[in-house]
This record gives C-alpha cells, structure tokens and sequence, in this order.
C-alpha cells in the first residue's frame, strides 16, 4: 500500500468519524449540564431518514441537515420534558426513544429504500488543499467534515472558556450553588439539551446524505451507531477534545478492520466490523477502574514507587461525570 | 386507595388511546387505511389456529427474558446485555449439542445438556458484565452494550468460521441437528410444550421470588437504596451479582429453547430483539411481575400480526415496535403527569440506583 492509498484512507477515516463526533459532541453538551440522552440510537436513525426524505423531496441538501437537527432537538425536548418537568427516570424514557426511533425510522423509511438522493460534494479549500499530506487529509473534504472539525474545538471553547460554559459545567456539577449565583437551572438544563440534541440530530444526514448517501433500511449499517457514541463520550471523559480522539480512535478501527481483511482471511468480515468494541469496554474499564473501592486497597498495599506510578497511570486514564448527572433539580 | 386504582387504570386506558391515536396517524401518514391495516394486523394475529400458535412459540422466549430482567430491574440494575445474554447462551446450547451429537447417549440426554448448556452460557456472560459493573466500575449499560455487540460478533464467527455448515456457509445458519435432537412439538406444529411449560413455571417463580421470599425482599432493598442495605447487613454486591446471574440463567434459557426447540440450529440474530422487548414490557408493568404475561402475550401478538401489514401493504412489520414503544413512552409521561399534577407517587421506580450507576465515584 502506497503513502497515497493509506492518505486518502485516513481521510476517509476523518469523514468517516463525522457523524459519530456530531453524536458525541452532542451527548457531552448534554451531559454537562446533567442530563442523560439515552435516545442516541434512534435520534441518529429517525434524523437520517429525516433528513434524507427532505433532501430528496426538496432537493436542498441544506434543509436535509435543517431537518435532522430538527429531528434531534424534538426527540431531545422529550428526554427534557419527562425529566425535568415530569421528574421520570432519564435511563428508562431514553431508552424507550432509541427503540422507538429506530423502529419508526424503519416504518418510515420504506418509500425511500434504495433510491439515489442528493449528496454532498467535496470542497477543497484553495492553496490549503496543496499542502503536502495535511492537504489531502484535511482541506479536501465537504463542508460538513469541515464543522465536525470546526465544533470540537467551539463546544470545548464554550464549555472551558467562557462564563456561560462555567455556568454550564455549574448546573451540571452543583446545580445549588449555580442557582444561588442566579441561574435559572431547569430552563439552562431544558435549552442545553436541545441543542445537544440538534447537534446529534445532524449526525443522520452527515451519514445518509454524505459518508454512505441514501438509505437502505436494515442495510444502512448505521444501526448501533448511537449507542457507540454513548460510550465514547463516557471514554471522552465529557471532555470534546478527549471525545473526538475516541471518535477518530473507533474509526479508525474500523478503517483498519476493513483494511486487514484480505490479510486475515477466515475471519468474517462482520467480526472485524466490530473489533472495536472489546476494546471500547476496555476502555470504559480502564477509565473507571479507579473508582473502584478494591484499587484502592490494592494501590494502599503496594509497594510506594510502584504505587506512584500506577496512581499516576490511573488518574491519567480517569473520567468523572458531571457530578449532578441524571439528578432532578428543585428550586424549592 | 380504591380510587387510585381507578385512577391509574385511566392513565393507563389513556396512554394505550393516546398511543393509538398517534400510531393511526403514523399509518394514515405512510399511505395505508388505518382501520383495515389494524383489522388485518387483528386477524394476522388471531385469526388462525397457525397465527395464534406462533404467537404462543414466541411468547416463550419473551416471558424468559421479561422474567430476567424483572429481577435485575429489582436490583437496580438496568441489564441491557440481556440480549447478547440470550445470544451466549444459544451459542453454549449449539456447542454442547454438536459436540455431543455423534455419541451414544440418549437424545433426551444430550438436549437437557445442551439447555443446561445454555443456561450456564447466558449466565457467564451476565457475570461478565456483573463483574464489569462490581469491580470495574464501568455502568452496566455499557458494558452490557458493548458485550452484546461482542455476542453477535462471536455468532457471526462460528456460523461463517468453525461451525459454517458444509459447503454454504450462510446466514440461514450452521447445519441443523437431527430430528431426534428436536424439542418434541405438538403435531403439526413448531410449537414445544416444553418450551411454553418451562417459560411460564419462570415467570411464575420470579414473581413468588420477587413477592414472597426474604431473598427477593434484600434484593428489592438493594435496588432501592443500596446504601441503606448495606449497612442494615445485606451484602450488595453479592446480591447485585447473583441478580445478573439469574437473569443471565433465564435469558441463556430463552437461547437454548430457541435453538433446540425452533430453529434448530443457530443463526446470527437469534435472540432477535426479545431481549430489549422484555425491558419494554417490564418497563410497562412498572417492574411488576404479575401483569408481565399478559403484557408479553399482547406485545407478541403485536409483532405477529404486524407481519400482515408487510404482506398486504408493502409496510415494514417495524410498527408493531413503534406501538409497542410508543405505549411505554406514553404510560412513563403519563405516570409522571400523574405524579407532578394529581401528587400521587407510585413506587417501583429505580431511579434511586439509577443516579447512583451514573455517578460512579
């Protein structure tokens, strides 16, 4: 395989990695500010349908994306709604969305199995796209790539920069003391779920209408997709920077499974598909192994050189939620 | 207290209108007419001895993983690995049978091995995420995820890899067992009433375990607060262990009927979704056992005769999730009106434990 070859991969790798980041990057808004949205799997299905309906019937790609934000920020207003107005369990009515999305996504989307829609094209970026490896990896994808770039680093600006993100890291952490500071916590949580939501809404057309344009029903090979991202913003540590890594780290996986097929042969294509979920849960272990009380007592037994290493190696690796998540908030 | 049960009766009979409602929207929206496609959905599932027999095949399994997961929803746990569970436990039962098939033991003898088989799987694979859960900390959620994805993975494996049948390998699955390696069905019929035997006597002594026992009572404490438990001497982690492993048991139990009693063989998918419905359907009987059966049987009915819309109407048989999915979305907003508006908790919930999963510390 040629330099070429393995640049134009990792490109893909990098396009490819688009609609999982939106997902992640919208989960971890959401999860800042102590909400879970569990419904991921069925958001990303019904926007991508969505979105490509639109696409299709309209002909704008741009309403396309319009109407998988919308998707997701409707789908986001229920979790919202249950919890934080009707005090519901977030776990159960997330989860009872991502099987209804996906479901519907699926009833919905008969009329439109395998026919050709619009799809979104390359922009190279004058001069930039010229740059030796950088160029090719980086400046010749399409615009929505280029925001999937572009929203790392803005959300992680937002939320560790400015003072409505520390207010957003506050209803999530300390949704009291914010109050006290005069935030108005319920609405805070209701707004950043919403927009959490639309920003994981633009993950189904980033899917049907560029990485793999259309939609084939069972086919679509997106199904799953939403409870990868899940995990991948646990492994993100709710950080953006930390969660595109694992976002570009899975497909990357997946570009390499498919890749080292033809040199392992006998292995089913499907197996190396999913190789990269051992290594997710893995990785939430290794991530949340600290918190565990028999660490503890094991780190107290070690001997102390090896202890400050293995401290240090653990504190590295390590994630904590938002310390409100998934807790109700009352003024009163 | 007599009127609260009227009052959530209505809620209920709302919800299950309100998501009717919506679904014949959803219907009419795809093109089809709403009532002839739910008068053929009705005489898709009960119009035929055929129909009500598959019905009654399915409810099997469901009514296992139901059971399954009703004890782990009392622990506090949210086992959503009971799928892959299902899907290890089939493979255990498709092991055992193939390696004891060429030899001269009985047939009855090897299927009880290969069910015992199965169970053991589907219980391993809980203990993995129960001990992901315990000692690593990682949310049972997702490693549950993750460890299903893993199951279909291992399926995927042995059908197209050591277990391919000869010549074609496929996703129609290994070669099938010999006939007298069956689970015996009434005449005529894919249905085993063993297999109908077996799921009813564990939903039935779930609901005795959950209801009438000291266990059950700890296991219920745990659920709640498991701090409180704990220092009242119960050993949580032990019984948020042994939870998984029982649900493990009953969802490896759902995979080996499915093999040795349906299919007789496996094939990827095999637990095929029954593994999410029985969350929904213990979400819906608000983790009560007693009102799981006939919830499942409606939600299989539901399934089969959605089959009929893909028949007669070119619709995806995806509907019968939409409503069944729909009514717990319904009955879990309605519940919580209830609660916001009208001032009257209700139990039952394990949100407790819930915050407590997320917030590993």
């Amino acid at each position: 395989m040629d330099t070429n070859t393995i640049l134009v991969g990792l490109a893909g790798v990098l396009a490819l990695a688009a609609p999982i980041l939106f997902a992640v990057i919208g989960e971890t808004i959401t999860e800042r500010a102590g909400i879970i949205n569990l419904s991921l799997n069925g958001t990303i299905l019904l926007s991508a349908i969505g979105g490509f309906a639109v696409a299709c019937e309209t002909g704008s790609l741009l309403l396309g994306f319009l109407m998988g934000m919308l998707v997701g920020a409707l789908v986001a207003l229920i979790v919202a709604f249950s919890s934080i107005t009707l005090r519901q369990s977030q776990v159960a009515v997330g989860f009872v969305l991502a099987l209804l999305g996906r479901d519907l996504s699926y009833f919905l989307g008969t009329p439109y199995m395998n026919i050709s829609g619009p799809r979104l094209a390359a922009l190279p970026i004058p001069f930039l796209k010229d740059i030796p490896v950088l160029g090719p990896l980086f400046f010749r994808q399409d615009v929505l790539t280029y925001l999937s770039f572009a929203i790392i680093f803005l959300v992680w600006l937002w939320i560790f920069r400015t003072r409505p993100g520390l207010m957003l890291r506050g209803i999530g952490e300390r949704p009291a003391a914010a109050f006290v500071r005069g935030a108005n916590v319920n609405l805070m949580r209701y707004v950043y779920t919403i927009i959490g939501g639309a920003v994981i809404g633009l993950a189904g057309p980033a899917y049907s209408l560029n990485v793999k344009a259309g939609w084939m029903g069972y086919q679509s090979g997106l199904d799953g997709f939403g409870w990868i991202a899940l995990s991948i913003t646990i492994f993100g540590g709710w950080n953006p920077l930390r969660a595109a890594f694992g976002a570009y780290l899975f497909s990357l996986l997946q570009w390499l499974g498919l890749v080292l097929q033809p040199v392992l042969p006998g292995i089913p294509s499907q197996v190396l598909q999913v190789a990269p979920f051992p290594l997710m849960i893995l990785t939430l272990l290794l991530v949340n192994i600290s918190n565990a009380e028999w660490v503890e007592r094991m780190l107290a037994a070690m001997p102390e050189g090896l202890r400050h290493v293995t401290t240090r190696l653990l504190r590295a690796m390590r994630a904590s939620p938002p310390a409100s998540l998934g807790v109700p908030f009352e003024s009163e | 207290m007599k009127k609260n049960i009227w009052v959530n009766l209505g809620f209920q009979a709302g919800a299950l209108l309100v998501a009717m409602l919506v679904t014949t929207g959803i219907l009419a929206a795809a093109g089809a007419p709403p009532f002839q496609a739910y008068w053929s959905m009705l005489k898709g599932a009960f119009g035929s001895w055929d129909s009500i027999v598959t019905i009654l095949i399915s409810w099997s399994p469901l009514l296992l993983t139901t059971a399954g997961v009703l004890i782990t929803f009392s622990a506090g746990l949210w086992n959503i690995g009971v799928e892959g569970q299902m899907g290890v436990g089939a493979i255990f039962t498709t092991g055992m049978m193939l390696l004891l098939q060429d030899t001269s033991l009985p047939p009855a003898l090897i299927i009880i091995l290969g069910i015992l088989a199965g169970i053991i799987g589907g219980a391993l694979w809980a203990a993995l995420a129960g001990a992901l859960k315990v000692f690593g900390g990682v949310n049972e959620i997702f490693g549950g995820l993750g460890l299903n994805f893993v199951a279909t993975a291992l399926t995927i494996y042995l059908v197209f890899g050591p277990w391919a049948r000869p010549g074609v390998a496929s996703m129609s699955g290994t070669k099938p067992f010999e006939r007298e390696l069956w689970l015996p069905t009434l005449p005529g019929t894919s249905l085993s009433l063993w297999a109908l035997g077996l799921s009813i006597l564990a939903i039935a002594a779930v609901y005795l375990l959950l209801r009438g026992t000291h266990f059950g009572l700890r296991l219920k404490a745990v659920g709640k607060n498991p701090k409180a438990a704990f220092l009242l001497g119960v050993p949580t982690w032990q019984y948020s262990m042994f939870a998984f492993l029982l649900c493990g048991a009953l969802a490896g139990l759902a995979g080996a009927i499915q093999v040795v009693g349906l299919r007789h063989n496996l094939l990827p998918n095999i637990s095929n979704g029954y593994g999410f419905l029985g969350l929904l359907v213990a979400m819906l009987v608000n983790y009560q056992a007693l009102w799981a059966a006939p919830v499942a049987f409606f939600f299989v009915a539901l399934n089969t005769g959605s089959v009929q819309l893909q028949i007669n109407y070119k619709m995806d048989s995806s509907f019968a999730g939409v409503l069944q999915s729909l009514l717990v979305l319904l009955v879990l907003l309605g519940e919580g009106a209830r609660q916001r508006f009208l001032g009257t908790a209700r139990k039952a919930e394990p949100s407790e434990s819930e915050i407590r999963n997320k917030q590993v510390k």
